[in-house]
């Protein structure tokens, strides 16, 4: 126990004890494969186990192909999601079909699970207005200002509610440093002022950009920032896809249910650089650092779970690979021989009833666009 | 017919809309039970419930968030933020996220949100309740920035922005708020939110204004009458686009203009008006273009913001500058 430090208040016990609940971070299976959770890893079916194994390999496959596209000068941003794929899955997998989906810029493979297409990704990256037409989809673009989608999904959980919706929530993705942002704190407490159903995912992959996760805030978790607003909240390991799921799926019905909103903190890794364009991450961490995130990968240990059950095999992984790496490469194609927006296109997209300024702004660029 | 206060004609105006569609809905901060500060929302709640009309938590980015993720749910909402000085905390709302996601979505996806806010000086309130920032928002691409100088527009212009299926930033007088009284027609009647109207004809100077300084502009007019001297006085109402077309009939026929605002000088609404008076009409021009404006300061405290902010007075001596050239 801390020596008391006050007279009246022993604020270094409050400070030594406020953490305690977040201690124990949500986990079925660890990093060496074992089972830490039996009772829960027995509600997988062997095909769902599966199924989540084929996930992860199908983010990592695009990742992979990619990075490739975007080496070769074919694609514009893209922010890898190396090591991130029980976290995106594991997560993406508790959705239904009517729930709303507010992404960040890392989150394109939840976007494609939730209804998008590979290509529409491909064309997002490119800069083509088609990689953002969702039709009816509940899904949003992936947000660029950090933070700005925890308050539109705070709205959108409320619209639900205000539909009279039963079973459909907000999901919602940031980073680790985007718990910093004010609209992180006011999202999470607009939501529950309204007792809205919004699940708010946290992917706390250790690093914005250069700037590690410990100089984003003292608090030991950053599950334990939604307490503040009266919304619980759980840290899962975000290398296990099944605790991921079950995490989400939990916090998802409990929002149905109409108890208001959740909070789930997964604790993932950046394996690669912040973005294609140029970040190197040998500037600011050592190999050393990356290592035991390696080794905690969460392919390698649900290959384990599966390969003793006899379940999976290295040249079936292998085999799977490739059959995404070339679907990946006929969804290229088709982006590529997708239309580029004309400035004419776009201009008319300003407002509904085009302003007299726009008018002339269109005239002029169809008289440059016709020649 | 009953003669109204602007403030009250607004609120007609948000009764009117309310009544209409019941996807409407008003929320911010001390907009419920309060009906607002000023009261502009007083009334509304009982009439049409909590769901309808409601409190928020106290944060301006949250509000304007809010009010983007419930139009991606078809709702249209109403949200309210206090005072105009408050729009600094959700900045990104407005120019980073509302106005562009008819864009983003290649023009497929709405966001018809009516954000009303007070600004204008001259009622010694407290820092940052009187600022007129119209001039950071006018250069925002997808918003639309209106403002009514009379109670009778400023009905007319609520129903048409809250019916417009993009953001519209609706900007409400301070000082007109109670200071002024019309005849107001009951029930539904629109005002366009794109055209500027002509407030009083005239033949030998055009005065282009906006919200409180059109009322100033109006008393030089009468004033400059008494002399034979006929001023066209042109309330702009929208500050975003602008409609030029009234703003050249204008000065085709008055070939003087002087270009008057509350704002501070530097860019914004008088420096594109005059830019487009110079771009499109200068062979028009038998004077230069005049410019009234605050300058380009902080707004005051509230012990000398009368002797900043632009008034008949001032209006009136570069009104005979341009006319004498």
């Amino acid at each position: 126990m801390a020596k008391k430090t006050g007279q009246a208040i022993d604020f270094a016990s409050i400070k030594a004890t406020m953490s305690d609940p977040y201690k124990k971070t949500f986990q079925i299976v660890d990093k060496d494969a074992k089972i830490v959770n039996q009772e829960l890893f027995d509600t997988f079916s062997d095909d769902q186990l599966v199924d989540f194994m084929k996930k992860m390999v199908w983010e990592r496959a695009l990742h992979e192909q990619t990075m490739n596209f975007s080496r070769q000068g074919r694609l514009g941003f893209y922010a890898p999601t190396y090591g991130e794929e029980a976290s995106e899955m594991g997560s993406v997998s508790a959705f239904k079909d009517q729930d709303f989906l507010f992404p960040a810029y890392r989150d394109l493979p939840e976007l494609i699970q939730h209804g998008a297409s590979v290509t529409q990704g491909f064309l997002w990256s490119k800069g083509n207005a088609v990689g953002d037409d969702y039709g009816d989809q509940r899904n949003w673009f992936p947000q660029i200002i950090i933070g700005a989608q925890y308050v539109e999904a705070a709205g959108a959980a409320l619209g639900i509610k205000k539909n009279g919706e039963k079973d459909a929530v907000s999901f919602v993705y940031t980073g680790d440093g985007g718990t910093s942002q004010g609209d992180f704190y006011e999202g999470v407490n607009f939501a529950s002022s309204f007792q809205a159903p919004a699940v708010f995912m946290v992917q706390n992959n250790g690093w914005a950009i250069s700037v590690p996760r410990k100089k984003q805030t003292a608090a030991e978790t950053l599950a334990q920032k939604a307490v503040a607003s009266g919304v619980p909240s759980i840290q899962v390991d975000g290398m296990d896809v099944l605790a991921t799921y079950i995490a989400t799926k939990e916090a998802r019905d409990f929002a149905a249910a109409g108890n208001g909103p959740v909070l789930v903190e997964t604790l993932t890794y950046r394996y690669g650089a912040h973005s294609s364009a140029g970040d190197d991450p040998s500037r600011y961490r050592t190999k050393e650092e990356e290592k035991p995130w390696f080794d905690a990968d969460p392919l390698i240990r649900m290959r384990k779970i599966l390969g003793d059950k006899g379940l999976w095999s290295q040249d079936q992984e292998d085999k799977l690979t490739e059959e995404y790496k070339d679907s990946f490469k006929k969804s290229m194609k088709e982006a590529e021989n997708t239309p580029t927006q004309s400035v004419v296109d776009m201009l008319k997209t300003t407002f509904e009833e085009p302003t007299p300024q726009i008018k002339a702004d269109i005239a002029r660029f169809e008289a440059k666009e016709s020649k | 017919m009953a003669k109204l206060t602007y403030i009250k004609a607004i609120t007609d105006g948000l009764d009117v809309c309310l009544g209409e569609d019941p996807k409407t809905l008003i929320f911010g901060e001390d907009v419920g039970k309060n009906g607002g500060v000023f009261r502009t929302t007083q009334g509304l709640q009982d009439k049409y419930g909590e769901d309808r009309v409601f409190d928020t938590p106290l944060a301006e980015s949250g509000i304007l968030g809010l009010a983007i993720g419930l139009a991606a749910t078809g709702w249209r909402p109403l949200p309210e933020i206090q005072f105009m000085g408050f729009t600094f905390e959700a900045v990104d709302s407005l120019g980073g996220q509302m106005s562009r996601e008819r864009f983003r979505f290649s023009g497929k996806r709405s966001m018809p949100i009516t954000v009303r806010t007070p600004f204008g000086g001259g009622t010694h309130t407290a820092e940052m309740h009187a600022d007129n920032l119209e001039n950071y928002y006018v250069g925002t691409p997808g918003l639309r920035v209106v403002t009514p100088a009379n109670p009778y527009d400023a009905k007319g212009m609520i129903i048409s922005a809250v019916e417009n299926n993009d953001p519209v930033l609706f900007l409400e007088n301070l000082k007109l708020y109670r200071s002024m009284k019309d005849e107001i027609p009951e029930g539904k009647y629109t005002v366009p939110l794109d055209t500027a109207k002509v407030a009083r004809e005239g033949t030998d100077i055009t005065i282009v204004a906006y919200s409180a300084e059109v009322n100033e502009s109006l008393k030089v007019a009468d004033k400059l009458a008494k002399e034979n001297i006929s001023a066209e006085v042109i309330d702009l109402r929208s500050l975003s686009p602008i409609d030029t077309d009234t703003i050249f009939k204008s000065v085709e026929k008055t070939h003087k203009v002087v270009v008057v605002q509350e704002a501070q000088k530097m860019a914004g609404v008088g420096a594109q008006v005059t830019a487009e008076i110079a771009e499109h009409a200068i062979m028009d021009l038998d004077a230069p273009i005049g410019r009234v404006a605050a300058p380009d300061s902080v707004y005051p405290w509230a012990q000398v913001e009368n002797d900043w902010i632009p008034n008949a007075d001032d209006i009136e001596a570069k009104a005979r500058e341009i006319l004498n050239y």
